[in-house]
């Protein structure tokens, strides 16, 4: 049973409003499928709070025509009555979106969709709720720092807050970041206790792994390889950046569910190999070497077949401004194919510096488009006819065919760019 | 004090932990493999979707679904409280490694679920098994589809 303190019984209660009452007993259920006995304070939270698909407005129409407050307290809470719903009382911001608000004609999305998401998000920002409509926050602002006990969603953000930050939070999703910004509250379980954060799992790299795409294809055999489970990578050599862990983050908690990873001499709690395990017998050893590379390559390849490429989707994680830069560059003097369709998604903050520093514009005048908010596996978005995609994730190569019924090829990003302007697929492994 | 009824050789009985309560029977479906949400299921039809997965095509409504547990986004308890909106839920889950996905998932689907076995479920139930879920007294009952038949 889970232990209440006195501030927490109050808000069970309803001595803090319905709407909190309702957090809390969505959080206590939470806390005891767990079977997890305290809560920790919460002061920093990322989620998607009330907004809504336009399968959930209609679901919900008869109540209240799907208004914002109905669907966060009948989904989001999961209460069977609508409440009011006051401001949130804890730091919150609201993570991607399903459109680009100046660009969703470009998405193929309707006027009623449009309409329906500037509803949603006046409804998030006068509850209190930074409106950061991204999958990278710690790209926007929000920024934890170690030790820092947080309650997000979206797995890629997850990963980085606790492996490269050594931020504290748990995969947490829709309903219960919902409830922990009304109540400032989430179960202290997994990832905010010591004992949890100890590696679980060896992979020993054999290969040297300095490219964007290398550290993809590793991140993506990683989480194949250890599940759900810590793993501890160590013989990294070249010390990846931002934009490399990003993308083996995000690579390793789509194919497997890696929410935290050490590597040896990198990250802030392995200063050594030992430190990383604190005391674990790992599980099993696996070793990543040139076969292992290979094989990674093929089974992210494995949805393309037409190397006729007419779409080219960038930005998954949400691109940096270093990313956007790098794509400005490569796209100097050339223009994207007849056939083909090139989109780069990021934050509204990431896009506002690529409008200041010319790099939008010249992207644009290349034939691209750099697009906020969303991704085409989140927003179901791709240009109308695609039927071959090309991506330099290795997050969205697992999702996206799938999802979107289409083939894919994986690469670097420059693979990417060069299809995007012959039209063609030439990418073989590095 | 309850009173047991006398085992039967052709019922197989596990006992766990409540990870949330009710009861319910079913059909087994069983996958070794853990299960994505978001991106994983179309919440729609209740079915898998993901590309290389054991399970691709085959849908868990109405089913007791045995399996290691949840991978993948963040998006996994939606996905899945979807499910019980568009009533293509599973009727119950049995699962052996928690996760936070999978805890709120079992939460907002409202289905009985049950983990920490004293027998692991995936080695002793097959798809097609007739499985008896009590989570609220940690009871699981399975009838081997083969007894199931000669029963018939």
């Amino acid at each position: 049973m889970v232990k209440l303190a006195d501030d927490e019984k109050a808000m069970l209660d309803g001595k803090s409003g319905p709407a909190r009452q309702k957090a809390m007993e969505l959080l206590v259920k939470y806390a005891e499928a767990l079977n997890c006995e305290r809560f920790v304070a919460t002061n920093n939270i990322a989620g998607v709070p009330g907004s809504s698909t336009l399968f959930l407005k209609d679901y919900y129409k008869d109540f209240d025509g799907g208004s914002y407050e109905a669907i966060f307290s009948l989904f989001d809470l999961d209460s069977d009555t609508v409440v009011p719903v006051p401001r949130v009382s804890a730091y919150s911001c609201h993570l991607q979106g399903g459109l680009d608000p100046n660009e969703w004609q470009t998405l193929g999305k309707t006027r009623e969709a449009f309409e329906h998401q500037m509803e949603d998000e006046a409804a998030v920002a006068d509850h209190g709720i930074q409106i950061m409509k991204t999958c990278t926050p710690y790209l926007a602002g929000n920024v934890p720092v170690k030790g820092e006990h947080c309650a997000w969603m979206e797995s890629s953000a997850v990963v980085f807050c606790n492996s490269v930050i050594g931020g504290r939070t748990n995969t947490e999703g829709r309903e219960s970041t919902s409830a922990a910004m009304l109540t400032g509250r989430i179960p202290d379980w997994g990832f905010h206790r010591d004992e949890f954060r100890r590696g679980t799992h060896a992979i020993e790299v054999a290969v040297p792994i300095e490219s964007m795409i290398d550290w993809g294809m590793l991140g993506y055999f990683t989480g194949y390889a250890v599940e759900e489970n810590i793993p501890v990578i160590s013989g990294v050599s070249y010390q990846p950046n931002l934009i490399r862990h990003k993308h083996f983050g995000a690579a390793a908690a789509s194919s497997g569910g890696v929410e935290l990873y050490h590597m040896v001499g990198i990250t802030p709690e392995a200063p050594s190999l030992e430190a990383a395990f604190g005391g674990n017998k790992p599980a099993e050893t696996i070793e990543y070497g040139a076969a292992e590379r290979r094989k990674t390559y093929e089974i992210l390849n494995s949805n393309g077949r037409d190397d006729n490429v007419d779409f080219v989707m960038l930005g998954c994680p949400h691109a940096s401004i270093e990313q956007i830069w790098q794509v400005a560059n490569l796209l100097e003097g050339k223009k994207i194919g007849a056939s083909t369709k090139l989109w780069i998604f990021t934050s509204r903050s990431v896009k506002s510096m690529a409008d200041t520093n010319g790099y939008t514009k010249a992207i644009r005048s290349a034939g691209g488009v750099v697009l906020t908010d969303t991704c085409s596996a989140i927003g179901l978005a791709v240009p109308k006819g695609t039927k071959v995609v090309a991506l330099d994730s290795a997050k969205q190569a697992h999702y996206l065919p799938a999802m979107m019924g289409i083939e894919a090829w994986f690469g670097t990003t420059e693979d990417c760019i060069d299809a995007a302007i012959t039209g063609k697929w030439r990418g073989e492994l590095p | 004090m309850s009173v047991e009824a006398p085992p039967r050789n052709d019922v197989i009985v596990l006992h766990g932990r409540k990870v949330t309560p009710g009861v319910a029977e079913g059909e087994a479906l069983v996958t070794h493999q853990t299960i994505s949400g978001w991106g994983g299921i179309n919440s729609m039809t209740g079915t898998v979707i993901e590309t290389r997965h054991e399970l691709r095509g085959v849908s868990f409504k109405d089913k007791i679904l045995v399996y290691p547990g949840a991978k993948g986004s963040s998006g996994w308890s939606a996905a899945f409280h979807t499910t019980r909106l568009t009533k293509t839920a599973p009727r119950a889950m049995l699962f052996t490694v928690m996760t936070t996905k999978i805890a709120l998932g079992a939460v907002v689907m409202r289905i009985p679920t049950m983990t920490d076995f004293d027998r692991d479920p995936l080695q002793v139930i097959e798809t097609g098994d007739w499985v008896k879920v009590d989570a609220d007294h940690g009871v699981v009952e399975v009838t081997k589809k083969s007894h199931q038949e000669r029963h018939r």
